[in-house]
């Protein structure tokens, strides 16, 4: 067939019309690919995702409240207001995630019907369901999930999930349990590519993780889908060193709009998230940036959210 | 360039074909033959390629003839004029086309498929479109490589170009990096 196109011959076959397929494996975890090196930023409303996209985010999550102040407030934490996420998805033009319970696949219809771009099935809502999670291969959205080491993650990963960050302890401002995670799976990982044939079955019986998938790491050192950190970041160091440890991009929550200046400290993260090798630049970024979230320290919490999840 | 997205895929694909690579963030990286500009976020790769210095020295070496493949984000960074983006998001006017952002539709609509990719011998390559740009208008001197028939969500089936190349500069809305298929790489790695 010839098809002409702005006054040249161009020689365009039958190809064009050859099926096409959504929701595919490829595709979802495609998106992962995409997000890489860049950040994803926790936004309540509409106002807060234009910061976050003048500021340079990847992508932003939709919630109804900050994990801090799910933390500070309790009560019940339930997926957003569709009014609130179709108020972001008007404001913006980069992805919009939104989360559903632990387990809640009624809220995932939801928001696979509100057309969100990823489903963030979190540990920072109140879990639904206390021995399962959503059956993420039912879907055409993709999934992420959050993960404390290399067998929860291959858990999820089995179920679905086409992106995993590591849960970190979300709303405190600190990002010892972030690294914590990150270390334990990045870590396993390295080891259990010097295992040998026999050994697979082992670290699949103390990973309580589906074998095939845990011979698949060993040959392949990395995780099948990208892997991002998340909980309790705050400032461009720790962009940087989660970066440095082996996440492939941050999500950033509490972090930018529990601080005095979210816009200055968002479009800083951005930065050191991609320059994360570069002290000069980290030092440039770094600098007077206001007051940080406060914190909290991981002794003094009465509620540990990277317990949920089984 | 290595400023945000898939640019590892890009790497991996290019050492692969036994070629040295060097990921661009900053202008000291620019001692090199041609560019990729990977699939990723162009908001952010635009706003990161203003700060970090890149977007003068860049757009210096494309105007001289260096070649370049851009693959989504890519094809969006180098096309002449974007619709539906940011208003300050800049271009490197590589490419005489006109991009619409996100022009397939959201992630639900993101899909894969086959095409068959003028020039390009050993059978149909498998395309991964994700969050993909529409390309809405050529120049009379782009070729177009590929396209593909859209059912567009106004309901209009129209056929779309979706491998575009005018001398050194090739773009597509897909993602062949993705899925360890090089066979535009090597298309590119021709112009060099």
């Amino acid at each position: 067939m010839q098809i002409r196109i702005g006054g040249v011959e161009n020689i365009v076959d039958k190809s064009e019309n050859s099926a096409k397929t959504t929701g595919g494996y490829s595709v979802k975890r495609g998106l992962a690919e995409m997000l890489r090196g860049g950040v994803i930023m926790d936004v309540v409303n509409a106002e807060q995702a234009k910061i976050a996209e003048d500021a340079g985010a990847v992508a932003v999550m939709a919630l109804e409240r900050v994990p801090a102040d799910i933390r500070r407030d309790g009560g019940v934490a339930r997926m957003s207001d569709p009014v609130l996420i179709e108020g972001i998805q008007k404001a913006v033009t980069i992805p919009v995630m939104a989360k559903a319970r632990i387990g809640h696949f009624a809220e995932a219809q939801i928001l696979q019907e509100l057309q969100v771009d990823y489903i963030d099935e979190s540990e920072v809502l109140t879990p639904a369901d206390e021995a399962h999670h959503i059956d993420k291969w039912k879907f055409t959205v993709p999934f992420v999930c959050g993960a404390t080491n290399l067998g929860e993650a291959l858990r999820r990963i089995s179920e679905g999930a086409a992106m995993i960050r590591s849960k970190g302890e979300a709303g405190t401002g600190n990002v010892v349990e972030a690294v914590r995670h990150l270390r334990s799976i990045v870590g396993d990982i390295r080891k259990l590519t010097q295992a040998d044939s026999a050994e697979i079955y082992a670290w699949a019986k103390t990973l309580q993780a589906p074998v095939d998938l845990v011979r698949e790491v060993a040959e392949v050192g990395t995780l099948p889908v990208p892997l991002f950190c998340a909980g309790g970041l705050a400032t461009p160091a720790d962009a940087s060193l989660v970066m440095q440890l082996g996440a492939e991009a941050v999500f950033v929550g509490s972090g930018i709009f529990k601080s005095s200046d979210p816009p200055k400290r968002a479009r800083a993260i951005v930065e050191a998230t991609a320059h994360f090798r570069e002290p000069g630049i980290l030092v440039n970024v770094s600098r007077n940036l206001g007051v940080p979230m406060v914190g909290i320290e991981m002794d003094n919490l009465e509620v540990r959210l990277s317990d949920r999840g089984w | 360039m290595a400023l945000q997205g898939d640019f590892l895929n890009h790497a991996d694909t290019l050492r692969r074909l036994s070629v040295e690579t060097v990921l661009v963030k900053t202008p000291a990286d620019l001692d090199v033959d041609g560019i990729v500009i990977p699939g990723g976020e162009s908001t952010t790769m635009s706003m990161l390629l203003k700060s970090s210095g890149l977007y003068a020295p860049l757009n210096d070496l494309l105007r001289n003839g260096m070649p370049a493949l851009g693959t989504c984000a890519g094809m969006i960074l180098m096309a002449k004029s974007v619709t539906d983006g940011r208003p300050d998001q800049v271009t490197l006017d590589a490419i005489d086309i006109a991009v619409r952002r996100n022009g397939f539709g959201r992630q639900v609509a993101s899909f894969e498929t086959e095409l068959n990719v003028s020039g390009i011998k050993g059978g149909p390559m498998k395309a991964v479109f994700i969050r993909a740009p529409v390309v809405v208008k050529v120049a009379e001197d782009v070729e177009v490589l590929a396209r593909v028939l859209y059912n567009f969500a106004d309901s209009s089936e129209r056929s779309v170009p979706v491998v575009c190349r005018q001398e050194k500069v090739i773009v597509s809305s897909f993602h062949p990096e993705l899925v360890g298929e090089d066979r535009l790489h090597q298309l590119f790695l021709r112009l060099l």
